[in-house]
């Protein structure tokens, strides 16, 4: 029953509605595979099998009557930075150890309403701070593909991780996932899998576990574009408990997929010709664009000059959002607790404790740079560029209907290669962090692989709460690309 | 713009997390690597530019002023590492 877990979400809920097998089977062979695969991988840090049964189940049971959601019976991997009611939720930190929350997020509640079926908690770096899964108190998750002719360990990108090689590794159909700065896009691109972060605010942030307030966005990572605009249409939704989700109608994405780009116009912005770029990272984007070309869209250049600031002035928002949204963790109301000898040392030896050195050294700059006398210098003056970065948009946007770019400078790297050097890591998000700091829609879809054979992604960026010509023009460079090659299999036991 | 050890130990201090002289050492080569990194934007002159304080013009939602939830002081307390019936336990601040 392997092949089962092969299936796209699309192909699956139909199969589904056909009675061609149950959601129970379904469930059972991800389950299986989860088991099989996770001492390689390291994608689940709590499988919930029970749990999915129960759900599948319940699906099949509404199937029978032909009744069921736009999800219904579909086996799903949730990150770890959702709260799941009465599932463990740790945002993979040692800090929230034992935490199960007596509530549900928005995004998820919105999965279970329409019949999705959970297989567990997936890995991701701490708070969703790396970009590389290697700050995980779980550990590092691993890859499943690797350098031709090599069995080197590969890191899956960060910080959803765990979702990127759950999804390439067959271990789930699709999972959630969450991007402050990249963390959905440059997994993707890694794994050779589709992943999507929505216009903020389109997806409500209640029961997430908050990282960088005004950045942060749940979306989805899939093996197709379909997949993933079928996921983002039951995510999104207009949240009262989230004062910043936004009050826009949903439209169906799905419908959006498969319009074509006859017409539209596809931005190349030139700042995006760094230095050190990948010469098969230029030439897949030269590829990208002559596939959409070749689909009927024009093509023309455009100036994002603040490009170079976004991640700079990324570093000085994120950890100061993420300074304030983790003083919360004290060891009073939920998580570890360390002893000390006051109340003071009680919270200084939980949060060295609780912490690892990514999430203190974050801390720590935030806190720096929101301490008194320098909240002009640093927070405010990022803030500026922000309306820079975001003005810079606007105007592109004034002539072209969506933006291409590669997602990432460089395929997939060693576990360990960059750990040692943060700001080596952070170069990791050059091309995926202004959007967020834009707040715009950003999607990486799999394009070709690297002369290592390993996934390349290219990204595209579209106008606020415009996802839909992000699926248009990504089943366009889907379809011209072919079918993305699958990692061997080297993880299951026995294989 | 490097920061001193004992900027750091400040810093550690208002941020509540405890540290050893090594890790001091060591956060003070990093902090004042990614500060040193971060003063690119002193390139930018934005004397007349506004902050970015939300993606769409929209204005803040306001909620009525109204209780819509409660009544589940267990629920609060479950997870805590000391709790005594409804109350989360510290060390003894007043004596």
């Amino acid at each position: 029953m392997t092949d089962l877990t092969d299936l796209t979400i699309a192909d699956a809920r139909d199969a589904l509605r056909d009675k061609s097998f149950s959601a129970e089977e379904l469930a059972q062979a991800h389950l299986d595979a989860v088991d099989a695969a996770n001492a390689g991988i390291n994608a689940y840090v709590l499988p919930t099998p029970q749990r999915a049964l129960e759900m599948a189940k319940a699906s099949d049971a509404r199937l029978a009557k032909g009744e069921g959601g736009a999800l219904e019976g579909i086996p799903l991997g949730i990150k770890d930075l959702f709260c799941t009611r009465d599932v463990r939720t740790t945002a993979c930190s040692h800090i929230l150890d034992g935490f199960t929350p007596p509530y549900e997020s928005t995004v998820t509640a919105n999965l279970w309403g329409q019949g999705a079926v959970m297989l567990g908690k997936l890995n991701n770096d701490e708070f969703a701070m790396g970009s590389s899964n290697e700050t995980s108190y779980y550990g590092d998750v691993v890859n499943p593909w690797r350098r031709e002719g090599s069995d080197a360990k590969l890191v899956p990108g960060g910080s959803s991780g765990g979702s990127s090689a759950a999804v390439a590794a067959r271990l789930c159909l699709g999972a959630t996932a969450t991007d402050t700065g990249g963390s959905i896009r440059q997994p993707a691109a890694f794994t050779g899998t589709v992943g999507l972060k929505p216009t903020y605010g389109r997806c409500s942030r209640w029961g997430i576990v908050a990282f960088a307030s005004s950045l942060d966005q749940a979306g989805p990572i899939t093996r197709s574009v379909r997949d993933a605009a079928i996921m983002l249409n039951v995510m999104a939704s207009h949240d009262p408990k989230d004062t910043t989700s936004a009050d826009v109608p949903v439209p169906d994405f799905e419908a959006a997929v498969g319009k074509g780009v006859k017409g539209l116009t596809i931005g190349i912005p030139k700042e995006y010709r760094v230095e050190g770029m990948a010469p098969e990272v230029e030439a897949l984007w030269q590829q990208g664009i002559a596939w959409l070309k070749d689909a009927g869209a024009n093509i023309k250049e455009v100036s994002l000059p603040h490009t170079k600031y976004a991640l700079p002035s990324y570093y000085i928002v994120a950890p100061a959002e993420a300074s304030s949204n983790l003083a919360r963790y004290d060891g009073v109301r939920y998580g570890l607790r360390e002893t000390g000898s006051d109340v003071t040392s009680m919270y200084e030896n939980t949060r060295e404790a609780g912490f690892g050195a990514e999430v203190k050294r974050r801390i720590l700059i935030g806190t720096y740079v929101l301490s008194a006398g320098y909240y002009d210098a640093y927070y405010l003056k990022a803030q500026k560029v922000r309306t820079l970065i975001k003005r810079d948009f606007d105007q592109a946007f004034e002539g072209v209907d969506a933006i291409l770019t590669p997602t990432t400078p460089s395929p997939a790297f060693g576990v360990g290669e960059k750990s040692g050097d943060p700001l080596e890591m952070y170069l990791n998000d050059i091309f995926t962090v202004t959007v967020n700091m834009a707040g715009l829609p950003g999607v990486s879809i799999p394009a070709g692989l690297s002369s290592e054979g390993t996934p390349l992604g290219l990204q595209l960026i579209g106008r606020a709460f415009d996802e839909e010509t992000l699926f248009r023009a990504g089943q366009v460079i889907e379809d011209a690309a072919g079918p993305m090659a699958k990692p061997q299999d080297w993880w299951s036991k026995g294989a | 713009m490097s920061v001193d050890s004992a900027t750091v130990r400040r810093i550690a201090r208002l941020a509540r997390i405890a540290i050893t002289d090594e890790e001091a050492a060591r956060l003070e080569t990093e902090l004042s690597g990614i500060l040193d990194w971060v003063a690119q934007l002193d390139e930018l002159n934005t004397s007349n530019v506004e902050p970015m304080t939300r993606v769409e013009a929209m204005s803040m939602k306001k909620r009525k002023d109204e209780v819509t939830d409660g009544f589940c002081a267990d629920d609060i307390v479950k997870n805590a590492p000391e709790v005594d019936d409804h109350f989360f336990v510290v060390p003894k601040i007043v004596e």
